[in-house]
């Protein structure tokens, strides 16, 4: 292929097609959450057709941008950094380009059948068994590739960056495989295999992992290499990355009952996710922290270099939301925050601020190597990509903060008879300021990656002039 | 011996598997061995020289105002 006159010893083609899918369904699940956020603000835009409305829409932002952009991104960072810290090309390149096409396939998949209605209602896991047993199949395959890398790694130890990685799909397998369990009636119905309230404990330890590592594991590999390199220089303290990695692992198992507060889950569970939850507060700073001082000596690079400013600030974000998860697990705080706007405030400073950021950031840093650039078409264009998804962020989060804990003030409020003060109705006026501030955010964001794809097209298509001069022969990427 | 018992032997054997991994860690015996695996990422920069982005940065690498 054509990576092969630069850098002959590395797969980069399954990078490269998984780097570039990121930014696609980037665009796509964030349409479509922008456009599901405007429907708050103007419920005409339902269409009042069932295949757009809200119900069916969520749930296809969320897999989109989740496990379509998310997942896309630990695919091409996952195979880039396994290869370059063990120093040996991809094993089993058949099965890589399988998982591409598998993943792409699940994808499609998802985007056909959510918005017909076709779905098993868990949260975040809400496609059907033929799809679930795709996934299952995909995954296994993953698993094999990246670890049968791992196997033929030059150094006798492994890096860090790869410990992540590696019980990220570890853990996804045996997660998905388990909750996705069900009995199926036709191709497009099953029913779960649980019931009661031990299905929504087994959701919810699926859900919360899905955070731990998916959302997060993965993405503290990537900033395990992409922090160190784009910084130039080694992780603050690799000792603490070893304390992070184990602490991390063995604890965000057990914080999923914090999803289940004052529900019929039993109270000593609840308690249990709590505890549980506030402690997972230590490894998540630790690993914050550790990410943030690799800069130590070279903070002036914020000032010039706007990729180091995304992962910078992604760690940030990093650190308000595991600080902000733990405070909003405890049961006093929870009886305020559940089921308001608060939540959702919470997983989008997790999954813009921390999990977009992390990835654009070494995308940038990743894209012009696997196609044989020197650096990205516009720097420029980085740094305005990076403004706006910041600012879109802060918007969002900020809205949704105001918007939460108006709503639990107001459900919570009583009348010196013991009646609600305020009907549902009212807090639901009471929100309209904030979906509308909510969605221009979203709509920064989305501008950013707009600009951030019109700049990965001109590296890819048009990069001949500001090509290496160690590049001996034009490189026709993708 | 029931089943509280079990769970308290699991916290007391998590909590000593803790501490085993931060002394392992933090020992002087290991300090230099994690501190070669912390240039991994570095190993292969020979080969991929052309490939790193810094050249906007290090202009301005004395620049302190």
């Amino acid at each position: 292929m054509s990576t092969a006159t630069l850098q002959p010893t590395y797969n980069y083609k399954v990078v490269r097609q998984f780097a570039i899918m990121a930014v696609v369904w980037a665009i796509v699940g964030m349409s479509v959450g922008l456009l599901i956020a405007s429907q708050m603000v103007f419920p005409e835009l339902n269409m009042n057709l069932p295949w757009t409305s809200f119900g069916r829409l969520r749930p296809l932002h969320t897999n989109a941008v989740i496990f379509a952009f998310g997942g896309c991104v630990l695919f091409s960072t996952s195979y880039y950094v396994v290869q370059r810290t063990c120093q040996a090309t991809l094993a089993l390149p058949g099965l890589a380009a399988f998982t591409f096409w598998g993943w792409q396939l699940v994808i499609v998949l998802a985007a056909i059948t959510l918005p017909l209605g076709i779905t098993s209602s868990k949260e975040y896991a809400e496609l059907e068994w033929p799809i679930d047993i795709l996934i299952a199949i995909v995954w296994v395959s993953y698993a094999i590739v990246f670890f049968a890398t791992i196997m033929k790694r030059k150094a006798k130890h492994i890096y860090v960056a790869n410990w992540f990685f590696g019980a990220f799909i570890i853990t996804v397998a045996v997660l998905h495989i388990v909750n996705s369990a069900a009995l199926p009636v036709t191709m497009t119905k099953s029913y779960s295999a649980y019931a009661g309230a031990m299905d929504a404990m087994i959701q919810w330890w699926y859900g919360h992992n899905a955070v731990g590592f998916f959302l997060t594991a993965g993405f503290l590999g990537m900033m395990y290499y992409f922090v160190p390199k784009q910084a130039e220089r080694p992780v603050y303290s690799y000792r603490l990355s070893i304390v992070h990695f184990w602490a991390l692992v063995s604890l965000y198992i057990w914080a999923g009952p914090h999803h289940l507060h004052y529900t019929a889950l039993p109270d000593w569970a609840q308690s249990l996710g709590m505890v549980m939850s506030l402690i997972l507060l230590a490894p998540s700073w630790g690993g914050m922290i550790n990410g943030i001082m690799t800069l130590s000596g070279a903070w002036h690079k914020l000032r010039t270099d706007p990729i180091l400013r995304f992962l910078v600030v992604s760690l940030s974000f990093y650190g308000m939301s595991t600080f902000e998860g733990p405070m909003m697990a405890i049961k006093t705080v929870n009886a305020l925050s559940h089921y308001t706007d608060w939540t959702i405030g919470h997983v989008h400073s997790g999954a813009l601020g921390w999990v977009a950021m992390v990835s654009f950031g070494s995308l940038y840093h990743l894209i012009p190597i696997v196609c044989g650039r020197k650096q990205m078409y516009s720097v420029g264009l980085i740094n305005t990509h990076f403004w706006l998804a910041t600012i879109g962020t802060v918007l969002y989060v900020v809205a949704m903060w105001v918007n939460g804990i108006t709503q639990g003030l107001m459900w919570r409020a009583v009348n010196s008879d013991g009646t609600l003060t305020y009907s549902f109705v009212e807090s639901v006026t009471a929100s309209g300021f904030g979906y509308a501030v909510r969605a221009i955010g979203g709509a920064f964001f989305l501008i950013g990656v707009l600009i951030m794809a019109y700049n990965v097209y001109r590296t890819v298509k048009s990069g001949n002039e500001t090509e290496g001069e160690v590049q001996a022969s034009p490189a026709q990427a993708a | 011996m029931d089943i509280n018992d079990i769970r308290g032997l699991a916290t007391l054997f998590a909590m000593i598997a803790f501490v085993m991994i931060a002394y392992w860690a933090y020992s002087g015996r290991n300090k230099k061995k994690f501190e070669d695996a912390a240039s991994m990422p570095f190993a292969d920069d020979a080969a991929h020289k052309n490939s790193q982005n810094s050249d906007g940065s290090e202009k301005n690498e004395g620049d302190t105002q």
